[in-house]
């Protein structure tokens, strides 16, 4: 009781020093400031994005053109949960006592699906990946980008594995694509160390506004980053779904 | 066309309360679920739901009145005085990526925690080592 009495305080105050540092930042008030001679760092970007970059999108802008080593980083980091993931979940052979614990759920996702659900995921399914690939080759155009397309293509893997019992993806194509696709983003990083100066420069032909081949490396970077995305989910969800009790 | 200025200016307050209050009232339920549930996966969805509060947070303190999304296209290449602030955008899209990944490590930890102990209760884990 003592606990939950001292958690509640804690609560409390977090909750009030929160919303009374809130009341300074009034909401929907202008803080950019002026685009055309920018003072802030959103003036800035936005002056940017469409005048020298040639970007329709500026927050594709932000995260692969002026952000785009902190992407970089992300994009490690979704793959280390990945691999994490696997190495965690990893199951030796002969690990005898688990099977007495196989529990109602997993014996209720070995069930073979309905036949309208699989001839509803086979119909789905290229639509899906064809929806995901739209979104990250137009990231830098309309809303959407390369996570968002991966995460896409990811739910049609996740459609597939969860309505056929015996789906598994390609393990090696998975892993070649992955790596290809981060080799393509530090290539093109690395280009830009060597042609212009510093990491992940962009070139100096941007093309018109609003083109689909325009913003120099932008959508480039980003269709490495949609199928890096795509491939590293789909491995999370293929780790996580055929965790099987073990065949005698 | 609907005038989300003049709107927003009149209604502001109870937008504020309704939106900062929201944001603060995710953060203190996940912060709560992990700080009082004794069920594993309880405590993951605690750090989601503490997650989305942040992000909410966020995208409100980039939202400038009237503003629309800060998308140049056809037809509002010169329309960048309206825009919201691109940042806070960007950096919740880091974010929810991020989480996603935080989310995705810690589930597998409690896969691995359930299949050792056959319990997902933190009072019943009473060995350290496993």
């Amino acid at each position: 009781m003592l606990k939950k009495l001292f958690v509640f305080i804690l609560l409390f105050t977090i909750g009030y020093f929160l919303v009374n540092s809130l009341k300074s930042i009034p909401l929907g008030a202008n803080r950019v400031g002026s685009i055309d001679e920018p003072t802030t760092v959103s003036g800035y970007y936005l002056n940017k994005s469409p005048n020298a970059l040639k970007v329709a999108n500026s927050i594709t802008a932000v995260v692969v053109n002026f952000r785009g080593f902190d992407t970089l980083g992300e994009v490690t980091v979704l793959f280390l949960a990945a691999t994490g993931l696997a190495s965690i979940l990893y199951r030796k052979e002969d690990e005898e006592e688990e099977e007495k614990h196989t529990h109602s759920l997993s014996k209720r996702l070995n069930l073979p699906s309905s036949s309208l659900v699989r001839t509803g995921a086979k119909i789905l399914f290229p639509l899906i990946l064809l929806l995901g690939i739209y979104v990250f080759i137009h990231g830098h155009l309309t809303p959407g980008g390369g996570f968002q397309g991966g995460a896409i293509i990811a739910t049609g893997f996740l459609l597939m594995l969860v309505s056929y019992k015996g789906f598994t993806t390609n393990h090696n194509v998975m892993v070649w694509l992955e790596s290809l696709a981060g080799l393509g983003f530090v290539g093109v990083g690395l280009y830009g160390l060597f042609a212009y100066g510093s990491f992940l420069q962009n070139t100096g032909w941007t093309g018109n506004l609003n083109d689909l081949i325009s913003g120099g490396f932008i959508p480039l970077i980003y269709i490495f980053i949609g199928i890096k995305v795509a491939t590293e989910l789909t491995n999370v969800l293929d780790t996580l779904l055929n965790i099987k009790p073990r065949k005698k | 066309m609907i005038d989300f200025h003049t709107i927003f200016e009149q209604y502001k307050e109870i937008i504020s309360i309704a939106v900062y209050g929201t944001a603060v009232f995710l953060i203190i339920i996940g912060l709560y679920a992990v700080l009082l549930k004794k069920h594993l996966v309880k405590i993951v969805i605690g750090l989601s739901i503490m997650d989305a509060g942040i992000h909410l947070l966020f995208v409100a303190v980039g939202y400038i009145s009237g503003g629309t999304a800060p998308i140049f296209s056809p037809g509002n290449e010169n329309a960048a005085n309206t825009m919201v602030d691109p940042v806070p955008q960007a950096l919740v899209l880091t974010a929810i990526v991020i989480g996603f990944a935080v989310t995705a490590l810690a589930l597998s930890l409690v896969i691995r925690l359930y299949k050792h102990h056959h319990t997902a209760n933190i009072d019943q884990l009473k060995s350290l080592k496993w």
